[in-house]
């Protein structure tokens, strides 16, 4: 019983939460919250005396069932005490009304997902709602994950939570002429999860490789959903199995960052590869060349093991197209490190030097290594001031071990 | 930054002038490299190809078929590039690939705002 709770909070949590707080508006999310955290509770308690039920998951609907009954009732007595004229109590019916069915649990979910994707919210509180409501993540996990405390955690929440009352954003499936354009801030609150996890500052790799699973999670229920099926959902889930594919290569003992050109290729997951080239067959459907589907191919290129001609020359022609899309600093670095392996380290350190990209200690790393043994004078400037722009102690080691080659 | 559009002229007429499919190839990575360039340093701000049909219309409703038939260079299509002035912009555009062609150009002017919403 030990594993169990802590097993079904993570997977009951955040579908009960989903369909309670549908049934009752954004207004009363914390009740839902409290319903569902009472829930496990109660589980608990009677577990630990009475031994676990048979079927501990319909035991849970059923208890949350009722306390949301309850809940409903209350609020209505209430209602009726206030406000006697309002006969209309559309807010409490009967209990088929709260549908913990597994088509309502999914519905239920997805339309969650739109609302808490919604632009009216802060990014790093959609993060945090997201991995709270859609995750079932505790604070302390998600304090955890950001390196923040458990009262910036709880901040971001409720600053979250007033902005989907204030904005009346409601929990409902978006219309199928606007699917792709909702879609849009749904993916990249997905993508931003996933990045949380890869690049986190946290050490906690168990943690960080949940929230890439998680994010990997969310999308897959995207793609089981005929409606948000698009060839860009299934680009991104390509995009973070490659990814994800490499996270024990990537990643030492310690938790530390295993560059690229060092890491155990043994140790680079081929089922992950597998499924990153089937979601990204399936995604080349429809008009539209999306950012994910530029990504997920230069992803794939990088799960090609060695060097060679062609696999650079693809890479850099996909950045060359992700950044007529969208434009990042690190697109246009790696950008020209790709440029540099097709078209060798003089052209491309003219290409560099017009990136303005002074104070980026990657951009000075990158031009470093490309006046290596060229002019490794210069190449000694650049390094020299990447040391001084490093943060981590990390990433500063890398850097020394570079200088060392060409002294 | 200003915006700046980018002319690119090409002979897109005369039947020996037109590359091979291979040829093609090599150029329309030649021209990705080139706007990837200006695409790195944040400069660009779109652009679009133009097929080889059109229809020309002229003073006293003469329609003609085909791009510009007067001159030899059509416009094959344009960029719009975000630069400090007309020099940094020409600057960027004289590293277009389309100038290692004999007789081709590319025409550089500063947009100014004359349609509303832009």
């Amino acid at each position: 019983m030990n594993d169990l709770i802590p097993h079904l909070f993570r997977t009951e949590y955040r579908k009960i939460v989903s369909v309670l707080c549908r049934r009752f508006g954004f207004h009363e999310i914390e009740a839902a919250e409290d319903i569902v955290s009472d829930t496990f509770l109660t589980a608990s308690q009677s577990w630990g005396i009475q031994g676990v039920p048979p079927n501990p998951v319909g035991w849970l609907y059923q208890v949350a069932k009722n306390k949301a009954k309850n809940h409903l009732h209350r609020n209505m007595i209430w209602q009726q005490k206030i406000a006697p004229g309002i006969q209309d109590n559309a807010a409490f019916s009967d209990e088929a009304d709260i549908d913990l069915s597994a088509q309502n649990i999914i519905d239920s979910q997805l339309q969650m997902m739109f609302a808490i994707c919604d632009p009216a919210i802060p990014v790093e509180s959609q993060i945090a709602l997201s991995l709270r409501v859609l995750c079932g993540f505790g604070i302390e996990e998600i304090a955890d994950a950001f390196q923040i405390n458990k009262d910036t955690v709880n901040k971001r929440l409720l600053r979250a939570k007033e902005k989907l009352r204030q904005a009346g954003i409601r929990i409902e499936a978006p219309e199928p002429a606007e699917v792709e354009a909702r879609l849009q801030p749904v993916l990249t609150t997905i993508y931003l999860l996933f990045n949380e996890g890869y690049y986190s500052v946290s050490r906690n790799k168990a943690l960080r490789r949940d929230l890439c699973l998680e994010a990997m999670r969310l999308c897959t229920m995207l793609i089981e959903n005929p409606q948000t099926d698009q060839p860009q959902v299934n680009a991104l889930l390509s995009l973070m199995c490659f990814h994800a594919s490499r996270f024990d290569a990537r990643l030492d003992g310690q938790g530390e960052l295993v560059m690229m050109e060092e890491q155990n290729t043994d140790l680079w997951n081929s089922d992950l590869i597998g499924k990153g080239g089937y979601f990204l067959r399936s995604s080349a459907k429809g008009q539209t060349l999306s950012r994910y589907h530029l990504e997920a191919a230069i992803a794939y290129w990088h799960t090609v093991k060695g060097d060679s001609f062609e696999k650079w020359e693809n890479i850099l022609q996909c950045y060359n197209q992700l950044l007529q899309l969208h434009y990042t600093p690190s697109a246009a670095l790696n950008r020209t490190y790709a440029f540099s392996k097709v078209h060798g380290k003089e052209p491309a350190i003219r290409e560099a030097e017009k990136l303005d990209l002074k104070g980026n200690h990657f951009w000075e790393l990158l031009l470093g290594d490309l006046y290596t043994g060229i002019d490794d004078q210069k190449a000694q400037v650049h390094f020299r001031n990447a040391l001084t722009l490093a943060k981590t102690e990390t990433e500063k080691q890398a850097i020394r071990k570079k200088m060392n080659v060409i002294i | 930054m200003e915006e700046y559009i980018v002319f690119m002229r090409l002979d897109l007429i005369t039947k020996d002038a037109q590359p091979s499919p291979e040829q093609m190839q090599i150029f329309m990575k030649q021209y990705q490299d080139w706007v990837g360039g200006i695409a790195a340093q944040n400069k660009f701000a779109g652009g679009k190809g133009l097929s080889t049909e059109g229809r020309v219309i002229t003073f006293g409703d003469v329609v003609t078929d085909g791009p510009f038939v007067e001159i030899k260079e059509s416009i094959a299509g344009f960029i719009i590039i975000k630069a400090a002035s007309l020099d940094e912009a020409a600057e960027l555009a004289r590293a277009c690939p389309i100038l290692k062609g004999e007789g081709n150009s590319v025409e550089v002017r500063k947009i100014s705002a004359v349609h509303p919403g832009s």
